[in-house]
């Protein structure tokens, strides 16, 4: 060991910390949860991405079909189509309307019936699009809309895109909800590890720690010791698990990536071009949110280790008179 | 000021075997006591009661004016502070230096480095150390760990010092001159209880003795 010159040292160790708790375990330890932390803190922040995205996207939007779209209403006077369009536009939670022009409905529907004059020979539905404002409408106030436009034009449909969606929702919100609770394990089982790891250096240096209670110092004093070593440590636990997930999410990302280009309009290309957007907006870029939460990482740790060795270390003191 | 007051006390939790009876005595403020007693006569104990390392189980103790069994718990640590001790096992801290061990009552009292250095140097020089000052305790002889035990009592001038055995290793040459520093701080204030052994050195010191016997206080003459 080395001499130590009649100087205090930057790091005058009084209580032999350093040894007790030098370990490579603790920081070991930590940077295996902050990896795991990361890994969470991803699955958090692009299942919420997509959720936002479908909640905004394609589950705001709504088709309505009115069949016989040019004969008259059932009041007023104008046609079928005009009065559900009236209605559409009126009602509270409608972003916009806007009835498809025959030259959309011919393209939307020539990969069925081909080109040419025998489309005008079936009897097409007018076709309306609605974007719905955010926060979209709830279902019941939905279907009150629904049961108005049938009203005003009996036979009129409105299919919600929204059901597949409900349900690709929550699964994404429980998804969301495990990295949550995936996270809070982490936690707790970060500030566990330290606990044992500052009782054990506890014992370890258990005379050490009598004596220069003896001397004078306060239960502060001794925990400040142990929390600012735990402090240091658990940070560097905690850059280099977020160093070492930070390779892995950007293969993920990248894996991601491909999604963002494929896919047609319809839920399985909306939904794989979200995942692609959150996970890969560029093949070597996560998400800003991600940027911002891992540098998050070493400060989360450091405040689980300061607040994990002053309570443990306060509460152990108190045995002593 | 030191006042026991019927004290007792035993070792460990709920109700040992008393180490301790019904002591009573006073020491007034700029007082000198020997602690004198066989071994196993209770000097030790008397002693981890006034360093506050353990609280009476019976009866009422006031160190330096504070009663110790109502005193909440955190205003010991200050108390602690004005208290020197020497203690028969050292007690020093195996991974510091000698100067460390010195210079860590002031450190916990927050002085400033500066002062530290000035004083410890001078401590250390005073019981003959000064060329040890790097020196970890294991690279000491039984000697001069005890001569570093007594400078770390002493550095932060305690209102109370205690000392147990502290001529245990000394030569009488040495025992001499720390008996002079402890009659010196006592002529400038400090309260001194002295437990030992060393019947010379009593004669050669008189002053008055609490003598201890199974526990019991036997004479305060
Ligand atoms: N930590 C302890 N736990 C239990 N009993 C103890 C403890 N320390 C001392 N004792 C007991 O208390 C009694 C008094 O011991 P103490 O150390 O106070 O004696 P002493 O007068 O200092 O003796 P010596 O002159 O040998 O140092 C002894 O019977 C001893 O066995
Ligand atoms: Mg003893």
């Amino acid at each position: 060991m080395a001499r130590r010159s009649p100087l205090r040292p930057p790091g005058f160790d009084e209580l032999g910390l350093k040894r007790a708790l030098a370990d490579r375990m603790l920081p070991s330890l930590v940077a295996a949860m902050a990896f795991l932390a990361a890994l969470a803190l991803a699955g958090w922040v692009g299942a919420a991405a997509l959720a936002r995205h479908w909640e905004q996207g394609a589950g705001a939007a709504l088709t309505v079909q009115v069949p016989q779209p040019a004969d008259p209403a059932a009041a007023g006077g104008g046609s079928r189509q005009d009065a559900v369009l009236a209605l559409l536009r009126a009602a509270p939670g409608v972003a916009q309307a806007r009835a498809l022009s025959g030259a959309e409905l011919d393209a939307l529907l020539r990969p069925w019936l081909g080109a040419g004059p025998g489309r005008r020979a079936l009897a097409l539905p007018g076709v309306i699009a609605v974007r719905l404002a955010a926060p979209p409408p709830d279902p019941p106030a939905l279907a009150a809309l629904h049961a108005r436009l049938a009203q005003a034009a009996p036979g009129t449909l409105m299919e919600q895109q929204g059901v597949w969606i409900d349900r690709l929702l929550a699964l994404v919100r429980s998804l969301q909800a495990s990295a949550g609770a995936a996270l809070l394990v982490v936690v707790a089982v970060a500030a566990a590890v330290i606990a044992v790891a500052t009782r054990a250096g506890l014992a370890a240096r258990r005379e050490a720690i009598e004596i220069v209670h003896g001397l004078g110092a306060t239960d502060g004093y001794i925990a400040g010791r142990f929390a600012a070593r735990a402090t240091l440590l658990a940070a560097a636990g905690g850059v280099a698990g977020g160093l070492a997930a930070l390779p892995v999410l950007l293969a993920l990302a990248h894996l991601a990536a491909p999604f963002a280009a494929g896919g047609d309009a319809g839920p399985a290309g909306s939904a794989a071009r979200s995942l692609g957007g959150t996970m890969g907006g560029i093949a070597s870029g996560l998400p800003p949110a991600l940027w911002l939460l891992l540098p998050g990482l070493p400060l989360a740790a450091a405040a689980i280790g300061f607040l994990t060795a002053q309570v443990t270390v306060r509460r152990w003191l108190r045995q002593l008179p | 000021m030191v006042r026991f007051e019927a004290v007792g006390m035993h070792y460990g939790p709920g109700s040992g075997p008393d180490v301790l009876h019904d002591i009573s005595f006073q020491v007034p403020e700029g007082g000198f006591r020997w602690l004198l007693g066989p071994s196993g006569a209770g000097k030790t104990s008397l002693l981890r009661l006034l360093t506050l390392a353990a609280r009476p189980s019976r009866g009422r103790l006031e160190v330096l004016g504070t009663d110790i069994g109502a005193a909440p718990r955190r205003a010991l640590p200050e108390l602690r502070r004005r208290i020197g001790m020497v203690f028969q096992d050292f007690r020093l801290l195996d991974h510091l230096s000698a100067f460390d061990n010195v210079a860590l009552p002031l450190r916990l009292a927050g002085r400033g480095e500066g002062q530290i250095r000035a004083d410890v140097g001078e401590m250390l020089r005073w019981v003959g150390l000064a060329a040890r000052a790097d020196a970890q305790p294991a690279e000491l002889s039984g000697g001069e760990q005890q001569r570093v035990a007594i400078a770390r009592a002493v550095i932060a001038r305690p209102s109370l010092l205690l000392a147990d055995e502290p001529t245990g290793n000394l030569d009488d040459v040495q025992a001499e001159r720390l008996l002079r520093l402890f009659r010196e701080l006592n002529r400038l204030g400090t309260t001194v209880l002295v437990a030992t052994h060393n019947e010379v050195l009593v004669a050669r010191h008189p002053a008055q003795c609490l003598r201890l016997s199974g526990g019991h206080l036997v004479a305060a003459e």
